[in-house]
């Protein structure tokens, strides 16, 4: 497996960031990216990877979110124990919904509508139930140890967030070069050729969404302590299922580097945006949309596909 | 017992939204049902209509009823141009391209909006907005038994439109068989735009009607499309009667669960009921299997 | 950051042997924190500043309260700017640093990010409960003074966080005060009202309040027939209101935002639903001049127990003509949030100086009197100004007069409502 040396010698690069950067703002600008692209990188596997298109994302990430909320906050869980949990957590409402939705035999428009209800439905019953804090949300204390998973100063959050980002990429180049990974791209490109050739189906869409839906809360998990707030708009609401999607599809579906690039461009782009325009709200989703609607349009697959296309032109020649 | 004596004035304010909710969905429907896409756009759409009856009441003071001939023809030229401008061209030959075209241009519609107008809630004050009217017992809001009649009224129009008109004889020729359609010589492009205007020229209805009782801001749309896809889902893709009686439907569920659940838990009848049918009657209650 | 700052202007005093290679390192700080400060709204001045960060929801759902908030923290900073600035510091001027927290909470959170970056001295803010939660616990991070001007949970000052203070009541002190005045109105009609129904807004600030409230009012005899709960927004108040119909409370508890509020009254117009009282807690609308100006009708008679200030007091009147010049509404936001700021320029002028922990320190020490505020003296215990309170008040006569208590009281209640006036929209 060629890309995990590449791999190890990129987080070995980025480690020593924290310590080179001056700007508090830069370092939060880079932990927000690193986040999203693990957030990237958990959709790409169910929806590049398999191609089955998730609209509501949030369903997993909010879970992971409220899982590491209520747990160190009702429960006295330590948050890394807390974090851990987050992520089976998440996986876990993946295979409900994917039990669900693949056993009924939903695809395509149908899969990315039910995803999208089901968002829906949590976030409705997380602002009415008691335990979730209901709309007023949970508010986990301030309490800066690294034992605690909170840290007075960035840097804490920025290993975490690299870690994670490492840990995405090791787990797509991993699906990339198995044989589960060879399943759900069949899977993917023909489902019903892919039965013929005794693939389960089933069985490999449902292991990709548990993936898909436990790295989702684990990004869930690290927004809880990032920020310390949580509600139901914030952790099922719409915003973050359209991020989840917005950064692979943009930087490439189904790719490796994709969402990390697709996090960096999409990012980067939004606060040069916000700079120019006085952070008013909606504008770096007003560019995230302008661009994704001429992503489809001229290209079809994305940064990565275009950054390919130049490789292969340069390379290749004539 | 209390919850009994306010079940029929609840059900028939539910069957007034839901006369609306059908309006909406009367469009999607049209739109899958000779497009074949699932216009994740509707919703901010509806939400960009009911700021232009906005901006028409407030700074013309052109009361939204009157507002219809204004935003039908407005509605249905924005919708002819997306269609022949930008979706057309992003199907590459891949379904999901039609899918991630229309849900970008829904994110760049409800964010332009949230940019340029902010998020603040308007509203419009008509004289007649808190007018009632009494049937019996029951006392039903006027505007809103104005908006269960035009819905109505806009369903017939339609189905005299689809079955009465050449047009509506080309758009179901080449909803049932593109290739004989265009064989025959249709322009199948011209109609594909034509259909696609005009369900977005029911969301200018639509928000003619909503906005007496009701407001706007950016985020009002990601609500409305779902509630317009539990319809259409409800209704049968493709299917009118199936939108009408859908947003019927809906809009009684709605109101119930508001009662029965209270307003903050109530909202997840839609939703659940859309799970149910998506899983157990993917092609709704009157829908053709695709 | 700001210790560059501060670097450069020490360079600029010291002697000229050296001024050459100063100059330079103090060319290149400004070069490098000019590079840092991309994008920052405030550039350094020659001139000091102290920067006061005033961050509120001045758009989303909350968008005309967090305006109104934001107005009364300029008036304050131009006021003092206006008589000399910060006398101990040499005459430095406020200067304000705008932060929008969009109705969100972690968007709150991130402006005081942005605000630490640029080294504000302190923070006012957020209006809502569930903003100020946040900001207040992020800027606790830095060390960074927050007065919390509005933000009525008490969860707030009962974190032990030390740079959090709280000029007005939180709605422990309201619900409680807002049961007693009851009663006593109550009484002094002779008693004719029994039921009561809150209608409440399900976020923080709706549902603390109903929750203290629904404990409160059965103590004091009163029987509680329903707690309604409804999501914001809410665009629909038929069934809440069919249930008040049927119901038929003697008084009716609305604790919730603007819009729901106009909806809510509306609609009970629309059903003749005429209960003896509206009797709003930190209703905020029920008190509103705008309010009283859009909507006339409706809101005749009803009665808030709320922030207001002393409406004998001249400085209190002043400041209302003044806010009424520029178009603005004498609300509750715009007041508080005048205080809050004024309280921290009163702070920052007995410190004599820009720094965090001074100003924490001299906050922590205040006695601030010179406001309109039926407070008294300022005292701060664990965060919470002690003689912080509410008042009742009413709208009658196309104005809002205070009803409760006598010594501050411009009218007499008039309860119940007479049922001869038919009032609507």
């Amino acid at each position: 497996m060629k890309s995990m040396p590449a791999i190890a010698l990129f987080t070995l690069l980025m480690l020593p960031l924290p310590w080179l950067m001056q700007s508090d703002y830069l370092l939060n600008f880079i932990i927000m990216v690193l986040f999203y692209a693990f957030l990237g990188q958990a959709w790409n596997v169910l929806g590049g990877y398999g191609g089955q298109f998730s609209f509501g994302h949030a369903a997993f990430f909010g879970t992971g979110a409220y899982t590491a909320s209520i747990l160190q906050v009702s429960f006295g869980i330590n948050p890394w124990v807390g974090f851990v949990i987050a992520g089976l957590g998440g996986g876990g409402m993946g295979l409900i919904v994917g039990f669900l939705s693949f056993r009924f035999g939903l695809k395509g428009a149908y899969f990315a509508l039910i995803t999208l209800a089901f968002a829906e439905v949590l976030r409705i019953l997380a602002s009415t139930v008691d335990f979730t804090g209901a709309g007023v949300g949970i508010l986990v204390p301030l309490q800066q140890t690294a034992a605690n998973f909170q840290f007075a100063d960035k840097t804490g959050y920025y290993l975490v967030a690299l870690a994670l980002v490492a840990l995405g990429l090791t787990i797509t180049a991993r699906l990339e070069n198995s044989r589960f990974g060879a399943r759900l791209i069949a899977v993917r490109e023909n489902e019903d050729a892919a039965r013929a050739l005794g693939i389960n189906a089933f069985e490999t869409k449902l292991k990709a969404i548990a993936l898909s839906g436990a790295m989702a809360g684990l990004a869930g998990a690290f927004y809880t302590q990032y920020f310390l707030y949580l509600d139901p708009a914030i952790a099922y609401g719409p915003s973050v299922s359209v991020e989840a999607l917005l950064v692979p599809i943009i930087g490439g579906i189904g790719t490796l580097l994709g969402p990390l690039l697709g996090s960096v461009v999409l990012h980067s782009i939004s606060e040069i945006a916000q700079h120019l325009t006085s952070s008013a709200p909606g504008v770096n989703l007003v560019i995230y949309g302008a661009i994704m609607v001429l992503m489809v349009l001229f290209l079809p697959s994305g940064l990565w596909g275009l950054v390919e296309r130049i490789r292969r032109k340069a390379g290749g020649g004539s | 017992m209390l919850e009994l004596e306010l079940f029929i004035p609840a059900t028939i304010n539910g069957l007034t939204t839901g006369a609306v909710y059908a309006v909406i969905a009367l469009g999607l429907t049209l739109i899958y049902g000779v497009l074949h896409i699932i216009n994740f756009a509707h919703g901010s759409l509806l939400m960009l209509a009911m700021y232009g009856v906005f901006f028409l009441h407030t700074l013309f003071g052109i009361d939204p009823y009157l507002a219809i001939p204004i935003m039908v023809p407005v509605m249905f030229v924005l919708g002819y141009g997306l269609q022949r401008g930008v979706i057309s061209r992003a199907s590459h030959g891949k379904d999901e391209n039609v899918l991630l075209v229309t849900l970008g241009l829904a994110i760049v519609i409800d964010n332009l909006a949230l940019y340029l107008w902010s998020s603040d809630t308007r509203i419009i004050d008509t004289p007649y907005a808190f007018a009632t009217i009494e049937i019996g017992p029951v006392l039903i809001s006027t505007p809103k038994v104005i908006a269960l009649v035009a819905a109505v009224v806009i369903s017939v129009l339609f189905w005299l439109l689809m079955t009465r008109t050449d047009l509506g004889k080309a758009i179901r020729a080449v909803a049932k068989e593109k290739m004989g359609a265009e064989l025959v010589g249709i322009n199948v492009n011209h109609v594909y735009a034509m259909s696609f205007g005009l369900g977005i020229a029911c969301l200018g209805v639509a928000a003619c009607l909503l906005l007496p009782t009701f407001y706007v801001t950016p985020q009002v749309g990601f609500a409305f499309v779902l509630i317009a896809f539990t319809v259409v889902v409800l209704g049968g893709m493709g299917s009118f009667m199936g939108a009408l009686w859908g947003g019927l439907i809906i809009g009684v569920t709605e109101s119930l669960g508001g009662l029965y659940l209270g307003e903050s838990l109530g909202q997840i009848g839609i939703f659940v009921l859309f799970i149910l049918v998506l899983l157990f009657r993917p092609t709704g209650l009157m829908g053709q299997r695709s | 950051m700001r210790k560059k700052v501060t670097a450069m202007r020490q360079t600029k005093r010291s002697s000229k042997a050296t001024s050459r290679r100063q100059f330079v390192s103090g060319a290149l700080g400004a070069m490098i924190a000019g590079t840092a400060s991309l994008g920052f709204p405030g550039t350094v001045r020659a001139k000091t500043t102290v920067r006061i960060g005033l961050v509120h929801p001045v758009t989303g759902f909350l968008a005309f309260s967090g305006s109104q908030c934001r107005a009364g923290g300029l008036m304050a900073i131009e006021e003092i700017n206006a008589t000399g600035g910060i006398h101990s510091m040499g005459g430095a001027e406020l200067e304000a640093v705008l932060g929008d927290a969009q109705s969100k909470p972690d968007i709150g959170a991130s402006e005081v990010e942005k605000m630490n970056e640029v080294g504000v001295a302190a923070i006012v803010g957020a209006y809502a409960s569930s903003i100020g939660l946040a900001t207040t616990q992020r800027a606790a991070r830095h060390g960074i003074p927050h007065v919390v001007d509005v933000c009525v949970s008490d969860a707030i000052v009962e974190r032990g966080l030390q740079n959090t203070f709280r000029f007005g009541p939180g709605y422990g002190t309201v619900a409680r005060t807002a049961v007693d005045n009851l009663v006593k109105i109550n009484d002094a009609a002779g008693r004719p009202a029994k039921t009561v129904m809150i209608i409440h807004e399900d976020s923080l600030f709706g549902t603390g309040t109903a929750r203290l409230l629904s404990s409160a009012l059965p103590d004091a005899s009163f029987d509680l027939v329903d707690v309604i709960r409804h999501p914001n927004p809410t665009r629909d108040f038929n069934n809440i209101v069919l249930k008040i119909r049927a119901r038929k409370p003697d008084i009716i508890i609305p604790a919730n935002y603007y819009n729901e509020y106009i909806l809510l009254a509306r609609t009970m117009s629309q059903y003749n639903v005429r209960p003896m009282a509206i009797y709003s807690v930190l209703g905020g609308t029920a008190s509103s001049f705008k309010f009283l100006k859009e909507f006339p009708r409706t809101a005749q008679f009803i009665m808030d127990c709320n922030h207001w200030y002393d409406p004998g007091h001249p400085a209190a009147l002043a400041l209302r003509r003044k806010a009424e010049q520029r178009g603005l509404y004498f609300t509750y936001e715009l007041f508080l949030s005048y205080c809050a700021t004024k309280l921290l320029a009163d702070a920052i002028e007995r410190a004599g100086t820009a720094d965090r922990e001074a100003i924490i320190e001299a906050l922590e020490s205040s006695d601030w009197s010179d406001h309109f505020m039926p407070y008294g003296p300022t005292r701060f215990v664990n965060g919470q100004n002690q003689g912080a309170r509410p008042l009742n008040t009413q709208i009658l006569e196309g104005d809002i007069k205070v009803i409760h208590p006598a010594e501050y009281a411009t009218a007499d209640p008039v309860f119940p409502i007479p049922a001869t006036v038919q009032g609507n929209a």
